[in-house]
C-alpha cells in the first residue's frame, strides 16, 4: 500500500512584551535602571505596600499608544486598568496591573517582508502592563528577589496566527524590533531582556483528504530572534512525530501545553497543561481610573509618527536610486537615514552618498560600536567627501583613506568639551595636504605605469602570453600602479594606460 | 435567584489565594460567603436598562504623571519589614516548575 502524502502546515502567533523607553516606572517615580544594585530603585508602590497609590505614566501611555497606530491598530476611546491575581516571589502585589477586555490598542496589522514580497500579519492587540522583579534560582534551597524591575513599563503586542514559518516569524521579531527602536518607544535590547518573544505554534496536516491539528504549544519567554526561530522549527517537528507516533495527539484530544526553550540542548521542555492554567481572576483595579482618549489627544500623537522603516525603504530605493540592500542597512538605524537624507539634501551626489554611508561610514561606526550620527564628523564633511568622490577628485581608497582622517581629527574633539569651535580640516584640504587628490595627468600616469612594467617582468610575460595568468597579472600590474602614485592614480586611467601598454607589447611580439 | 458557594468552590478560592483551611473552616466559609454573595444580589434588582456600564465608582478620568524621576527608597528601608533577606535581596524559599507573567 502506498504512503499516504502528507500536506503540513505551520501556524504560529506571537506574543511579544515590548520594555518601553520610559525613565521612570510605570506607576511610579523610580527610575528604570538595568544595573542598579538590587533593590535600590523601589518605592511603596512598586513594592506593594498597603495605602500605596499608582499613578499612570503619560509618557508610557503615549509611547503605546504611538505603537498601536503605527500597527494599524483601533485605538480605544475608552481603556481601563485591571489587575492579574496571581502568586509569585517577584510579584511584590500578588496581582500585575495590566488591561483586560478594553486594551488600549486593538485590530490592526503589521506588513513584512518576506521572500522579496510584503506579508500582512493580524495584530489582535496591544496593550499596557507592569513587568514583574527579578528572580536568582541557582541557590541551593532559597530564590532571591530583586525588585527593581518591578513596575517597569510593558507593550504586550498579540498577533493572530498569520505565520507559516519559523523564518517568518524571525523576520516578524527583526521588523518589530526595528519598528519599536524606529517609534522611540523602546531601545528593544535583546541582551536587556527589553523585547520577549512568546511564540504559540501548532501544525496542520492534510492526509487523506482530512485535515488534523494539533494542540498549541506556547513556548515561554525567548529573548532572542534565533531562539525564537530554532524553537518554533524544532516545536513544528516535535508536534509532526508526535502525530505520527499517535494519530490522538490532535487538539480536543490532547490538551494545549506551555513549553520552555532549551537552548543549550536544542529542544522544547514541557512545563504544564493549558488546562491547569491558573484563574486570574481579572477584575477592574479601583486604584486606577479609567483613560479617555479624546481626537485632541489622538491627533497629537498621530503627529509624532515619522516615516515607518518599511516606508522610507521603499522611498530611498525610488527617489535616490539606492540598492535594496543598502536601503535596507540605512534605515535600520532612524538617525543614520536622517543624517544621509540631510546631506543628499545639502547637495551630496545621492548615489555615491549612499553608497558611502554603507562601505565607509557605516563601516567605521561599526567598528567603533556606536551610530553614524554618533562619530562626531559634521554633516558638511560628509557632503564634501561624496562631491570630491563623483567628480573624480579622489578615487575610492583615498576616500576610504579620508574618512579615517576625518575621523582621527573629529574624535579628540568630540570629547573634548569646549572645543566644539575648533574648525576641522575641509576634506579637500586634508586631501592636498595628504597627497589623495587624484592625478589624472596623462604623462605623470605612463610613468607610473613604465615603472610598473619594468619592475615586473614576469608579470608582463604572463600578462601576454599565459591565458590562464593573463588576467590575474595585468590585474596585479594594475595594483602596482595604483601603489606607485600612492592610491593618486585615477583608476579608470590606469586601466586604459596598462592595457594601452600591453597591445603595445603584443604588438612588437 | 440566590447564588451559594459549595464546599468545591469555598476550596478552589481558598487555594487561589493561598489559604490553608481546615474541614470545619470550609463549611463554615461556605455558609458566609454564601449570604454574602446573596446580599451583594441586591443589586441586581434595580432595572439597569440602557444605563452604560462602568467599571470605577469615580467620576474622574485621565489622571496621568509626567515621567520624572522622584527619590526611591534605600534597599535597607526596602528590605526592612523582609522576613529574611540576603546581599539586599529578599530571600524567599525556592520556587520551581510555575511561570511568572
Ligand atoms: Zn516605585
Amino acid at each position: 500500500m502506498p504512503e499516504p502524502t502528507l500536506t503540513i502546515r505551520t501556524i504560529i502567533g506571537l506574543e511579544i512584551h515590548v520594555q518601553l523607553n520610559t525613565k521612570t516606572k510605570m506607576f511610579c517615580g523610580c527610575p528604570v535602571r538595568y544595573d542598579a544594585p538590587p533593590n535600590s530603585c523601589v518605592c511603596p508602590v512598586c513594592l506593594g505596600h498597603p495605602g500605596a497609590l499608582p499613578v499612570i505614566n503619560r509618557q508610557a501611555f503615549t509611547h503605546a499608544v504611538l505603537t498601536g497606530l503605527a500597527l494599524n491598530c483601533k485605538i480605544a476611546r475608552h481603556t481601563k486598568w485591571d489587575r492579574k491575581s496571581y502568586y509569585y516571589p517577584d510579584l511584590p502585589k500578588n496581582y500585575q496591573i495590566s488591561q483586560y477586555d478594553l486594551p488600549l490598542a486593538a485590530r490592526g496589522f503589521f506588513d513584512i517582508p518576506v521572500r522579496g514580497r510584503m506579508k500582512r500579519v493580524r495584530i489582535t492587540r496591544a496593550h499596557l502592563e507592569e513587568d514583574a522583579g527579578k528572580s536568582l534560582h541557582d541557590l541551593p534551597g532559597c530564590t532571591l528577589v530583586d525588585l527593581n524591575r518591578a513596575g517597569t513599563p510593558l507593550l504586550e503586542i498579540v498577533t493572530e496566527p498569520d505565520l507559516s514559518s519559523a523564518d517568518e516569524a524571525y523576520a516578524f521579531c527583526i521588523e518589530l524590533q526595528r519598528l519599536v527602536t524606529y517609534l522611540g518607544v523602546s531601545e528593544g535590547v535583546m541582551q536587556k531582556g527589553q523585547m520577549r518573544f512568546e511564540p504559540n505554534v501548532n501544525i496542520a496536516i492534510r492526509c487523506d483528504g482530512r485535515e488534523y491539528r494539533t494542540p498549541i504549544t506556547e513556548i515561554k519567554n525567548l529573548n532572542s530572534f534565533r531562539h525564537v526561530r530554532d524553537a518554533i522549527a524544532y516545536e513544528a517537528r516535535r508536534q509532526l512525530t508526535a502525530w505520527t507516533e499517535d494519530h490522538d495527539y490532535q487538539q480536543d484530544k490532547r490538551p494545549n501545553e506551555n513549553r520552555g526553550w532549551n537552548a543549550e540542548k536544542g529542544i522544547t521542555e514541557y512545563q504544564r497543561d493549558k488546562e491547569s492554567a491558573p484563574d486570574y481572576r481579572y477584575f477592574p483595579d479601583p486604584d486606577l481610573v479609567p483613560v479617555e482618549i479624546t481626537d485632541g489627544m489622538l491627533d497629537e500623537i498621530r503627529a509624532m509618527l515619522p516615516e515607518l522603516p518599511i516606508a522610507r525603504r521603499q522611498r530611498l530605493v525610488s527617489e535616490y536610486g539606492l540598492s535594496t540592500r543598502d536601503a535596507d542597512t540605512i534605515v535600520n538605524h532612524r538617525g543614520t537615514a536622517d543624517l544621509l537624507e540631510k546631506v543628499i539634501a545639502a547637495g551630496a551626489p545621492a548615489d555615491v552618498a549612499g553608497k558611502q554611508f554603507v562601505n565607509v561610514w557605516l563601516k567605521l561606526a561599526n567598528d567603533r560600536n556606536v551610530h553614524v550620527t554618533d562619530l562626531g564628523v559634521e554633516p558638511e564633511q560628509i557632503v564634501e567627501l561624496a562631491r570630491m568622490t563623483a567628480d573624480g577628485t579622489i578615487n575610492k581608497t583615498a576616500a576610504n583613506r579620508l574618512a579615517q582622517v576625518m575621523l582621527q581629527h573629529a574624535e579628540p574633539r568630540a570629547s573634548a568639551r569646549a572645543d566644539a569651535q575648533r574648525s576641522t580640516p575641509s576634506p579637500l584640504h586634508l586631501a592636498q595636504e595628504l597627497g589623495l587628490v587624484q592625478v589624472h595627468d596623462t604623462a605623470a600616469t605612463e610613468a607610473w605605469v613604465e615603472q610598473a612594467f619594468t619592475a615586473n617582468p614576469k608579470a608582463v610575460q604572463d600578462a601576454l602570453g599565459n591565458p590562464k595568468k593573463a588576467q590575474a597579472a595585468a590585474g596585479f600590474l594594475r595594483g602596482q600602479v595604483m601603489k606607485l602614485s600612492g592610491g593618486k592614480a585615477d583608476p579608470n586611467l590606469v586601466v586604459r594606460l596598462v592595457e594601452k601598454r600591453l597591445a603595445k607589447l603584443r604588438g612588437k611580439g | 435567584m440566590a447564588s451559594s458557594l459549595d464546599e468545591t468552590a469555598v476550596r478552589h478560592v481558598a487555594h487561589l489565594a493561598r489559604l490553608d483551611v481546615t474541614d470545619e473552616e470550609v463549611v463554615r466559609f461556605a455558609k458566609q460567603l454564601s449570604s454574602i454573595l446573596s446580599y451583594v444580589e441586591q443589586l441586581n434588582e434595580p432595572d439597569t436598562t440602557g444605563i452604560p456600564p462602568t467599571a470605577h465608582a469615580l467620576p474622574v478620568t485621565n489622571v496621568f504623571r509626567g515621567d520624572t524621576v522622584r527619590p526611591c527608597w534605600e534597599p535597607d528601608r526596602a528590605l526592612h519589614n523582609a522576613p529574611q533577606c540576603q546581599d539586599n535581596f529578599f530571600r524567599v524559599p525556592k520556587v520551581l516548575g510555575q511561570d511568572s507573567a
